[in-house]
């Protein structure tokens, strides 16, 4: 295969397993800006994807057109995961839980309960969801050489990627260029004074914090149902993946147009466990694994040397809880 | 008050406890414990072993076998608690599926004569301990003479799981394999060290696919390379359960593990007191592995299946496939002409065949 072959193969394939990570890691960084800090995410990707499992298997065979049938599922996968994201509302607005606490448990209980949930599927080897995503193509308009074969990467995907690059920019607009937006920063900035212009800060919360867990779920299904998944429910599937969400949003600085490359980093990471082997250039699987983690400690240091003093973008009133009586 | 409540707490989980000892349950059955280093859930290793007891219990009778299970047992001193709890509750034949439960169980052989103990993939024995393993490296083999006669490339790769002898003895099988038909055909690995990981699995497969590979073949309990493989219009060769309704216009067969033939006999052999220590590690002659056959959707060509059968055959009559001479992938001969790898040998084995297209990490 020709180096710009190569080239093309090892970035399309980041950004499509770079996918899942990068839903989850918007809606973190939609409820940390908040003022939540949920560390459920991976029990909520698991419930994405058991959801994604579930509903893909019942839909995709129901008769409905195969794409339809798939925008259901990504649907329900969302609201699933923002109900498991209520809980953790629950916890730390309405009951004022240790946010940390509370997401931790969230994350076991998610885990826990979508094994519970797929374990009879497990001994079924037909239960597979035959009729996945597939990938569709922009870039044949465009007929310029090298720019052309680049432009494929981003725009030979499938439905769930485009939707990420719509997320991300509406996402960046919400936040920097719309009213709401702005009151939302507030309120993780400082929810006092959010409140004192009349910003609902627990209700907002409440909105934000599963609109987080909506994103983490349509992750979830995005190992179930995208192009470049398998379509079959396991154990560990979701492989920590929610966790890397959370070390990319720091990486971000929680901003979401920083945080769109850092999950397409990791993808790198993942895409070249393969392709370093195959091609020949590094073999030591040992090392290759550690790529994406040594990478976090790394790009986290620079953030924080670089920085300084400087605001890094993490939200004031982080995980602390907000009470009005207390102010 | 507090301390009130706390001595009733106290109370109320001694009483729970000293309750949940008591449950033993219906006496005429004959009892066999199992402990799983994980669930069997985890549609591999741990599935498959469940599936094999259940398959033999199911033969003997329900009516008179009991299965008792303790998962997720960890390879410590946490593991012979979990043993003493089965014998606790009555279990007369004690099987242990993972290696590193190997010196917790030899304690406790000798601690309870009158307990029949099957140790999965060690080999420390006793005399009412016994070892159990199967040389799954046989039926890669013969899927091995099916790849090898199906590629038109001569590039076939192979998604391997964690480095260690297991996985390399079934890369080395099935590359002996495919040379045994095809002498200019490579077998090329790509490691992803991981056991269930179906996207980084399917993209293991994908980078090898693009590299060139007509034929996939995988060690991981995924159908990630299978669907990899049928989604670029080439072939695969599936692993520990039959694959092929996974990727049916891909999966040509699937080498597999037949646990109830070794699980039916030891438990007899428990049941009737004809228990023999031995170190079992047998493999298509017994039938606790085997190749499926050919998926004839794909493979019109019947005298691949013939083939395929004859070294079954040969197999089957005593041919040690691992019979130099054989040479590494560095030209290093490892085995001489005339001479067979012992089962010592196979159990450590780590280097890779003449044929191998890769390294094993160190």
């Amino acid at each position: 295969m020709s180096g710009l072959g190569i080239f093309q193969d090892l970035f399309s394939a980041a950004v499509a397993v770079g996918t899942p990570i990068l839903f989850t890691a918007i809606g973190e960084i939609i409820a940390e800006k908040s003022g939540v800090q949920n560390l459920g995410l991976e029990g909520m990707m698991y419930m994405g994807a058991i959801t994604a499992f579930l509903s893909g298997l019942a839909l995709t065979s129901s008769g409905l057109p195969s794409t339809t049938a798939l925008i259901i599922v990504i649907i329900l996968a969302a609201i699933v995961g923002a109900l498991v994201a209520s809980i953790h509302a629950f916890l730390c607005l309405s009951l004022r839980a240790n946010q940390i606490v509370s997401g931790l448990a969230l994350s076991i209980l998610g885990t826990g309960l979508s094994y519970y949930i797929g374990k009879v599927f497990i001994s079924d080897p037909t239960a597979i969801i035959k009729t996945r995503l597939t990938q569709f193509t922009f870039a044949d308009a465009v007929q310029i050489p090298v720019v052309g074969e680049i432009l494929r990467i981003f725009l030979n995907q499938d439905i769930l990627v485009y939707l990420a690059y719509i997320m991300v920019i509406l996402v960046w607009f919400y936040m920097y260029k719309t009213q709401k937006g702005l009151d939302l920063r507030a309120i993780g900035e400082n929810p006092g004074a959010a409140d004192a212009v009349g910003v609902n800060v627990k209700l907002s919360r409440y909105v934000y914090v599963m609109i987080g867990g909506a994103f983490a779920g349509i992750g979830g299904s995005a190992l179930i149902i995208s192009a470049s998944s398998v379509g079959q429910w396991g154990q560990g599937m979701v492989a920590g993946r929610g966790w890397i969400a959370i070390a990319l949003v720091i990486f971000a600085r929680w901003n979401p147009k920083l945080v769109i490359w850092g999950a397409y980093l990791f993808g790198v990471a993942i895409a070249l466990v393969s392709r370093a082997q195959v091609y020949g250039w590094f073999n030591n699987i040992y090392i290759l694994n550690m790529v994406p983690y040594v990478a976090t400690i790394v790009v986290l240091m620079v953030t924080f040397i670089f920085s300084k003093n400087k605001d890094i973008g993490e939200p004031e009133a982080l995980g602390k809880p907000y009470d009005r009586e207390e102010r | 008050m507090k301390k009130i409540l706390w001595l009733g707490l106290a109370l109320f989980l001694m009483a729970s406890f000293s309750l949940v000892g008591c449950q033993t349950g219906d006496s005429d059955k004959f009892k066999v414990g199992v402990i799983y280093i994980g669930e069997p859930g985890d549609a591999g290793w741990t599935y498959a072993h469940d599936q094999g007891l259940k398959a033999a219990i199911k033969a003997i009778g329900e009516d008179k076998v009991e299965l008792v299970v303790q998962q997720n047992v960890k390879e410590d001193q946490s593991s012979s608690q979990a043993m003493e709890a089965l014998i606790n509750q009555g279990c007369k034949a004690i099987f242990a599926t993972s290696y590193g439960y190997m010196d917790y169980i030899v304690d406790l052989a000798a601690k309870h004569p009158d307990v029949y103990f099957f140790h999965c993939s060690g080999y420390k024995t006793a005399d009412n301990l016994s070892t159990y393993f199967g040389k799954i490296e046989q039926a890669r083999y013969l899927t091995g003479i099916t790849a090898g006669l199906m590629t038109k490339s001569n590039k076939i790769g192979y998604v391997a799981a964690m480095p260690i002898p297991e996985v390399v003895r079934g890369i080395n099988g099935f590359t002996l394999g495919v040379r045994s038909v095809n002498q200019s055909a490579t077998v090329k690995v790509v490691w992803t060290n991981t056991w269930y990981d179906p996207q980084v699995e399917k993209d293991a497969a994908i980078g090898l696919l693009k590299d060139g590979c007509d034929v996939i073949a995988q060690h991981q309990d995924t159908a990630g390379p299978q669907i990899a493989a049928q989604d670029a219009g080439k072939y695969s060769v599936g692993y520990n359960s039959d694959m092929k309704s996974f990727a049916p216009k891909a999966n040509l067969t699937s080498a597999i593990w037949n646990w109830e033939v070794y699980y039916e006999a030891a438990i007899k052999s428990a049941m009737d007191g004809s228990f023999a220590s031995a170190q079992y590690f047998e493999g298509l002659d017994k039938g606790v592995v085997a190749a499926t056959k050919l998926n004839t959707d794909i493979i019109k060509d019947t005298t691949i299946q013939s083939k395929v059968d004859a070294a079954e055959a040969k197999i089957k009559g005593g041919y040690n496939i691992f019979t130099g001479p054989i040479k590494d992938n560095t030209g290093k001969e490892v085995i001489p002409a005339g001479k067979s790898a012992t089962d010592t040998e196979l159990l450590s084995m780590m280097y890779f065949v003449e044929g191998v297209d890769g390294v094993i990490p160190k």
